[in-house]
């Protein structure tokens, strides 16, 4: 195999998480919950807040609550500045994260309530959606919102032949060796259920089952670190 | 949420004691704690904490053509948002008048004080010249969003270094900076606000506090000279109290120099 030969630019193994991975509960008071989420140069912070009533009315469903998340990356997140305020591309990631998020939250009785979640990328080296995933959940928990499970997102790749995990931004969009980058951000409930994939690049079926496999041993680590931000937070 | 009725009836009558729920003085601010290099992507950037206020601050440059009217001095642009994240008085979508205005007023006190040399920031007269971003962004809402700012601003400039530019590609090399500070004056521009409540003024209000706010005043100044000012809300003052204000500034902005200097040379 080519994975024994494959080196990383920045000296990971193909199944390394970046360093440092660091979660904190209960950063900004304003909110119902809040929280941050770190992989590597990766920076989200989550605030809840809900739920509440919905305007406008129009927009309400009598027969549920609803989840609203919105992700915005900051104007200097990124190393060419971006205009500040909504894009295409965040807008689908606020719809990605919503329905990675709803298949764990039991808001059925918040009827014609909705529950904001804000998520900002403060710094970005790729991996954003996952980053934002994992602090939105922090921060659902962290606001007493009634959930099954938590969830944990993480990405996993192909890097020319070789299929890695977590990619980072140089890997993500400069990588060009042979068969180039491709990434694969999933998020996973702890019993291993996916409630989130998308692909970007080129895969073979085999190695997407490697690929979605690795990932899935990493969610379980990113949940300790999440349940275990959580619990530091409660003790407070 | 809006600050209950009853509370503010409260903040009132205690302010006409001189006493602030808190237990501050009337001139006295808030904690104020500052860490630079919070987003590494940045020329430079700030955290900023008040009390429970807290605003990040980012820096970026790009190279772009000088105004008409000015073809040998770079640009300055200030944005600020007032993110939902902060509080749940702030709604997605365009930014309303508190977020314009804040953006204003702070570029106002960089521009007016001189704080950047734009002339040492151009690069080829009438054709090219660096752009300065300053970008302000609420995180935590507990009052006094702006004097927050522009310390985060200050703190920011003062540890941003300027990109590397490739001349012969014309283009700047984004990610990769140079040692090079920004062209910034000796002198230090510090935006203070000044909130009439009953008889009294006080500065760096509370959330609450700022709710039963009848007029604000807010001043950019350095080594006793004012450069820039705005009065927002609508109750009048009497130039005694005019007066009265311009003296509190004196005193609190060596205040808050000193308390600059703990965190940014």
């Amino acid at each position: 195999m080519a994975a024994k030969t494959f080196k990383r630019k920045d000296g990971r193994k193909p199944e390394e998480f970046r360093k440092p991975i660091s979660a904190k509960v209960g950063i900004i008071p304003n909110a119902d919950g809040s929280a941050m989420w770190q992989s590597g140069k990766t920076i989200a912070i989550a605030a809840v807040y809900g739920p509440k009533e919905l305007h406008p009315r129009n927009q309400r469903d009598p027969a549920a609550g609803i989840l609203r998340c919105n992700y915005n990356m900051l104007s200097f997140s990124v190393t060419d500045r971006i205009r500040p305020g909504p894009s295409r591309r965040s807008t689908e990631i606020s719809k990605i994260m919503e329905w990675a998020l709803e298949p764990v939250l039991l808001i059925d009785k918040f009827q014609s309530m909705v529950i904001d979640v804000h998520v900002n990328i403060i710094q970005a080296d790729a991996g954003t959606r996952c980053a934002a995933i994992n602090a939105a959940a922090m921060a659902l928990a962290h606001a007493g919102i009634p959930m099954k499970s938590l969830v944990s997102s993480i990405a996993a790749g192909k890097l020319d032949k070789t299929v890695v995990l977590d990619l980072d931004k140089y890997e993500d969009s400069e990588f060009e060796e042979g068969e180039g980058s491709t990434d694969i951000p999933m998020t996973f409930t702890p019993d291993g259920k996916l409630t989130h994939i998308q692909i970007d690049g080129k895969i073979s079926k085999e190695q997407l089952k490697q690929a979605i496999e690795l990932a899935k041993n990493a969610a379980k680590e990113i949940y300790e670190v999440q349940k275990k931000a959580l619990k530091e937070a409660n003790k407070k | 949420m809006e600050t209950p009725h009853i509370n503010q009836e409260r903040i009132k009558k205690f302010l006409s004691e001189g006493k602030r729920f808190d237990k501050r003085k009337l001139e006295e601010f808030r904690e104020l704690e500052i860490e630079t290099g919070v987003s590494k992507n940045a020329e430079g950037s700030a955290r900023v904490r008040l009390g429970k206020t807290e605003v990040l601050v980012g820096i970026k440059m790009n190279v772009s053509t000088p105004y008409p009217d000015s073809p040998n001095k770079g640009n300055l642009m200030v944005t600020a948002e007032l993110l939902p994240l902060s509080s749940d008085r702030f709604e997605n979508g365009p930014p309303k008048f508190p977020a314009i205005e804040l953006g204003r007023v702070l570029d106002r006190v960089v521009r007016e004080s001189g704080f950047i040399d734009v002339e040492k920031l151009c690069i080829k007269e009438g054709e090219k010249v660096w752009t300065v971003f300053i970008d302000v962004y609420s995180i935590n809402d507990d009052g006094n969003i702006m004097d927050a700012a522009g310390f985060g601003i200050i703190a920011a400039l003062k540890t941003a270094k300027i990109p590397k530019y490739d001349e012969k590609e014309e283009k700047v090399l984004f990610g990769e900076l140079t040692d090079n500070p920004l062209p910034l004056a000796k002198h230090t521009p510090i935006s203070l606000t000044f909130h009439k409540i009953g008889k009294d003024f006080i500065v760096d209000p509370t959330r609450e506090e700022e709710d039963i706010s009848e007029t604000r005043i807010t001043i950019g100044s350095y080594d006793g000279n004012i450069s820039s000012m705005q009065k927002g809300e609508k109750a009048s003052i009497t130039l005694e109290e005019m007066d009265k204000i311009l003296e509190l500034n004196e005193k609190a902005w060596k205040d808050l120099f000193k308390k600059l200097e703990k965190f940014v040379k």
